[in-house]
């Protein structure tokens, strides 16, 4: 029982310091960042030069299409829904750009806003199907993913035509030259990183403390003001547009082909949930879903290194996925 | 009816978290018997049940059924001896038919199928035996309305050969048709020689239908009496009346009272009807009711949470139609839902962002929002409401109970609100947390803020409000002043509309 | 205040019909009934379109040939019903259907005396997949999902790393049962409506089948009645798995060998789930039926083979696939909310 006490009520520690919330927050995504580095250390010890500026910056290149769509699922899972149809829409967006590109770098440009626009128009469908008709949204993005492999089949009857210029390849694949010991920084690094940043400013402004909150407990959200459809239907939006900037990239990077994003889609939430973040919404962070994306990324770099081939790398991820929830659930269930 | 009582639990005691709930109970029934338990809200006519049904073990106490003394470890155990409770949230799937609820888990076989025809024929007749003629064995459950739903939990109970069945406030949700049903149904299973422990506040159906009463009050035994020898007005007086020894804050004066700030006129929705009411800037406005008397509904209905089919609101004068919170919060009201867990609180999240909640819905941008006047740090919100917590980043759900109601305190504080709703404000809350959120009430209170408080502690209603308002099924019976006796507000709470003496 | 007369009989509870009363009550009763007639409103625009377009749309080899296309999905989709009817998922049909040809082609080797062992062993590993499923979604507390996702993959690296074309051989007389007729219809036809119908009866007449609509509806209410909700979710997705290892074994049949594509190819785990919602099953379980899903699979092919024979262009097919399997989710939401 607790008594009247003389001190006033308040905190017990001092207001803590940006470094200390910086370090609790990092803490807090803790085993993600523990098992990124385990992996890229495991890699640096069979392959010594992969810590080189030149490799290291490759295997970022390799990853930042990963890392920008776990970013945007991460934004419609912390919210309790689901985004199944972004492998499919870079595959739309990939084969788009080439069709309307055709080789003429003066069309790039605005072909890449016309691709974004299509990508936040997908998630806006998703999110307002999602939200004001309440279909779940595992189904409406299921639906949509059949959609736009249609959409696919329709432009290029299995073969895609057109082609892309050099000057949207060039932000997959180049980068500012000339920089002093690195001698080139990958555009796509770049975008990966504005875009890191990007989140997690949105994270900590008042939108994302909202998702967040709608993803725990969207009565409570409800009740205390906060227009969850809006919410939900912006985090839709977010994941579209950002599957648009994954789909650039690697168009840029891979290459045109009709199978640009197969598969995708469940990578990305391999990712999300790698990186600690809960299905059904309210824990977890953009952070951790990042590094979930690179922690991945590390492990097919490493199971190539290993030799086993291409095809067990499924195997393996389908053990992962499996073990990171379990784990993930157990303990959830530990701490209730 | 038999000699040896059917049922006979003595001395039960039990605990939870060191806190005694039912101290040294006594009660007894009788074969054909219908035998009342009446009490608060709190009383412990649940808990008692509870040990009943075999839900949670006595620390103390024996339970006879029969005269043969008997202990339950498990809930099937005290249905295997045949003991049946009807809880008021039913334990049935919608989507399945009534026979197929009722043997659910159970299911009759014959040569290794199930047999539907034995299912369907077993029920028809339980049906029969309860006179249930308005749907039968293949109905859908979730087709049902209320009342027949918790026929079908009564004839899931019988299917188990109850003999001992417990009626947890069975006609909380029903239409007074529906009742008389009831009625019908529980005095068939009387002549068959169940006997029944029926639960209610109701007094008047206690009347009807009970041979005796058991009165419980703070977990003890205050009484148990035969029917005809007592009337609603001794009933009263033994379930309330204690003396009002906790500290109040003091309560406001009538010139402390500025404009009113929340008017409600002819207020209805499903369940209400034609509520009206108005509290004035510094008044603390008690209302009391038993459940299912509307008080909820009447603050959600106010706060935009559920449409009303007619009435209007006014706040400060100006007419308002809230059709969602979002609205209410944005025209300065409050509401501290009943059930903080589930209305109130993000519990994955931290301190920081619960309180923060509602005002960033309120006053956007982070700018925008330090050039507001008012608005408090976490840690001035935290000192504010007395809040004990390891740090601003602490998940909410590790808080005691006391302390994250103090966080949705800090998330209304924050919003700097004309009009505030306490819904149970000091529900599974310590006595020293108690008293800290009433002096916090009042002293918002003082500070201009209207407040209508619901509350079903009378000690607590009585202590704090300037005026009670009592709801009685939907509707507004009547208005006490501060000091009010528990009686009287008892009284206009059961539908006695018979003056106080 | 109305005494009741305890003397007075009550009027009896309504006597269960017999015979075509009974029959007929049944059928408005069910929730299958509104997609069959969905299924004959689809089936006559189908008709119509095609009739106008100067097609021909009822021709007897073309019904059949629906009916023959709707074998595979069909097997396979009334073992997702069981799953989705319990309040799981199962996304690992599609690569178990590819493992199971692979295996069941292998092991026969075009010799008959193999066939009846190949069988056995298909089925056990399919069994074994299906209680892996199961144990890991209940006992690991793994969202279904993702369990089921992660099987996929896992089963994906195993086909692609051992598989990479077609493989073994399926003895001629097996291959001809595909082909074969009994009367007019296909053979395999028959094994269809015997796996339905065997599903069917499992679910209205076993008690494991009662308990798995049970526990679709509400796991708590299951648990609190004493079922053991834990074995009736690893049931489901045993019997889920068995019936897609079947539908390999099928295919395989008629393809003549195993391939590692088979699965994927034809879609058919999100095609098996599509099948079931539109069948009118609750995504959320405890509520629907394997004769809706059946409708559901004959929706699909009516639409599969009207776009063929108006040769409409893959993405209009699968545009109005998606819209429609949203537009069913709506539609059926609505309702059950509306009620």
């Amino acid at each position: 029982m607790t008594t009247e006490q003389a001190t006033p009520g308040g905190f017990e520690s001092s207001v803590e310091s940006r470094g200390r919330r910086a370090l609790h927050a990092l803490l807090s995504t803790g085993t993600i960042f523990l098992l990124l580095f385990v992996l890229l250390a495991w890699i640096a010890v069979l392959n010594p030069s992969f810590l080189e500026p030149g490799p290291f910056l490759a295997y970022l290149k390799r990853a930042a299409p990963l890392v920008i769509l776990a970013a945007g699922g991460y934004f419609v899972i912390v919210s309790g829904g689901f985004d199944l149809s972004v492998g499919s829409l870079v595959t739309v967006i990939v084969v788009a750009a080439a069709r309307l590109i055709e080789g003429e770098p003066s069309r790039a440009w605005p072909v890449i806003a016309l691709l974004l626009a299509i990508g936040a128009t997908v998630g806006l469908v998703n999110g307002l199907v999602s939200t004001l008709l309440r279909v779940p949204s595992f189904i409406t993005t299921l639906g949509m993913l059949l959609i736009l492999e249609g959409a696919v089949f329709l432009w290029t009857g299995g073969a895609p035509t057109g082609a892309l210029s050099e000057n949207f390849r060039a932000i997959g694949r180049q980068g500012i030259e000339g920089i002093p010991l690195i001698e080139q920084l990958p555009w796509s690094v770049l975008v990966l990183f504005a875009i890191g940043i990007g989140a997690v400013l949105l994270m900590r402004a008042d939108y994302g403390r909202q998702l967040i909150a709608t993803g725990d407990n969207d009565r409570a959200a409800r009740m205390s003001g906060v227009r969850v459809n809006q919410v939900r239907t912006i985090a839709f939006v977010l994941s579209g547009t950002l599957a648009a900037v994954a789909g650039i990239l690697v168009g840029g990077f891979a290459g045109v082909s009709a199978q640009a994003g197969l598969g995708l889609e469940f990578d990305a939430i391999t990712a999300i949930v790698l990186g600690g973040v809960v299905l059904g919404g309210g824990r977890g962070s953009v952070v951790g879903a990042m590094a979930g994306a690179l922690t991945l990324e590390a492990l097919f770099t490493l199971l190539n290194l290993q030799g086993i081939s291409g095809a067990l790398e499924d195997t393996v991820q389908g053990v992962i996925i499996i073990a990171a929830v379990a784990f993930a659930s157990y303990r959830l269930r530990g701490t209730r | 009816m038999s000699e040896a009582p059917l049922l006979e639990m003595e001395g039960i005691r039990k605990s939870f978290v060191g806190v005694e709930v039912l101290h040294g109970v006594d009660l007894d029934l009788r074969a054909g018997e219908i035998h009342a338990i009446v009490g608060e809200n709190g009383a412990g006519k649940s808990t008692l049940m509870k040990v009943l049904a075999g839900v949670h073990a006595p620390d103390e106490g024996t339970m006879r059924i029969d005269g043969e003394e008997i202990s339950f470890a498990h809930p099937h155990a005290a249905q295997a001896a045949g003991v049946g409770i009807v809880y008021q949230e039913f334990n049935l799937l919608p989507d399945r038919t009534v026979a197929e609820n009722v043997f659910v888990g159970r299911e009759p076989t014959a040569r290794g199928v199930v047999d539907r025809r034995r299912m369907e024929r077993e029920t028809a007749a339980l049906l029969d035996e309860v006179g249930e003629t308005g749907f039968g064995s293949r109905t859908l459950v979730g087709r049902l309305s209320v009342a027949q739903q918790q026929v079908v939990e009564i004839v899931k109970a019988r299917s188990l050969n109850a003999r001992i069945l417990v009626l947890d406030e069975p006609t909380a949700a029903l239409a007074d048709h529906e009742v008389e049903l009831l009625f019908g149904l529980v005095r068939r299973l009387q002549e068959r020689g169940i006997g029944m422990l029926y639960i209610s506040h109701r007094l008047r159906e206690v009347f009807a239908l009970a041979d005796r009463i058991t009165v419980l009050k703070d977990g003890g035994l205050v009484k148990t009496l035969a029917t005809s020898q007592t009337d609603s007005r001794e009933l009263v007086h033994l379930m309330v009346g204690r003396e009002l020894d906790a500290y109040y804050p003091p309560r406001g004066e009538t010139d402390d009272f500025g404009d009113v700030r929340l008017k409600v006129t002819g207020l209805s929705t499903s369940l209400l009807r034609d509520v009206s009411l108005q509290v004035r800037a510094g008044e603390i406005v008690g209302v009391a009711g038993l459940q299912g008397s509307g008080r909820t509904e009447l603050a959600r209905a106010i706060f935009g949470a559920d449409p009303m089919k007619a009435g209007t609101i006014e706040i400060d004068g100006r007419p308002v139609r809230f059709r969602t919170p979002r609205a209410a919060v944005r025209a300065g009201l409050g509401f501290i839902t009943e059930d903080r867990k589930i209305e109130g609180l993000a519990l994955a999240q931290s301190i920081a962002d619960n309180m923060l909640l509602a005002v960033r819905t309120v006053v956007p941008g982070g700018r925008r929002r330090r050039s507001t006047p008012g608005l408090m740090s976490v840690k001035e919100l935290a000192a504010a409401t007395d809040l004990r917590a390891r740090g601003p980043e602490q998940e909410v759900r590790f808080l005691s109970g006391g302390n994250q109601q103090k966080v949705v305190l800090a998330k209304w504080l924050e919003t700097q609100p004309q009009v505030l709703i306490f819904d149970e404000p000091t529900r599974g809350i310590d006595v020293g947390a108690k008293a800290g959120i009433h002096d916090l009430i009042r002293k918002l209170a003082r500070e201009g803020v209207a407040v209508l408080m619901i509350s079903s502690e009378l000690p607590e209603l009585i202590g704090m409000s300037d005026r009670i308002l009592v709801m009685h099924e939907g509707t507004l019976a009547g208005e006490l002043p501060a000091d009010a006796r528990e009686s009287d507000i008892m009284h206009l709470a059961t539908g006695h509309t018979e003056a106080a003496a | 205040m109305t005494v009741v007369d305890p003397e007075s009989t009550a009027t009896p509870p309504p006597e269960p019909p017999r015979g075509v009363a009974a029959w007929r009550e049944s059928l408005r009763a069910s929730p299958a009934t509104p997609v069959y007639a969905a299924l004959v409103g689809v089936f006559l625009l189908a008709w119509l379109i095609v009739a106008l377009r100067g097609g021909s749309f009822l021709t007897l080899d073309n019904v059949v040939n629906m009916l023959q296309r709707s074998v595979a999905l069909g097997i396979v989709s009334a073992g997702q019903t069981l799953v989705i009817l319990a309040g799981s998922l199962d996304l690992s049909v599609a690569q178990m259907i590819s493992l199971a040809s692979l295996l069941g082609a292998g092991q026969m080797d075009g010799q008959e005396a193999n066939v009846v062992p190949a069988i056995a062993l298909v089925l056990a590993v399919g069994a074994g997949v299906g209680l892996v499923n199961g144990l890991v979604i209940t006992k690991l507390r793994v969202n279904a999902f993702i369990a089921t996702l992660g099987m996929a993959l896992i089963l994906k690296g195993i086909i692609d790393n051992r598989w990479d074309g077609p493989y073994g051989s399926v003895p001629d007389s097996v291959e001809s049962f595909g082909y074969t007729r009994f009367g007019i219809l296909p053979m395999s036809v028959f094994l269809l409506l015997a796996v339905v119908a065997a599903v069917w009866f499992l679910l209205r007449y076993t008690r494991f089948g009662h308990h798995i609509y049970a526990v679709g509806g509400d796991e708590e209410v299951s648990r609190l009645s004493g079922l053991r909700t834990h074995r009736t979710i690893i049931g489901a997705h045993i019997i889920c798995s068995l019936l897609a290892a079947l539908t390999g074994l099928f295919l395989a049949s008629r393809l003549g060998a195993g391939t590692p594509t088979v699965g994927p190819e034809g879609g058919y785990d999100l095609e098996s789930i599509a099948a079931v919602v539109l069948g009118g099953t609750a995504l959320m379980g405890g509520r629907g039926g394997v004769l809706g899903t059946l409708a559901g699979v004959f929706i699909l092919a009516v639409l599969d083979s009207t776009f063929n024979e108006l040769q409409v262009n893959a993405f209009l097919k699968d545009v109005v696939r998606g819209v429609i399997i949203i537009a069913a989710v709506a539609v059926y939401a609505r309702r059950k909310g509306a009620e």
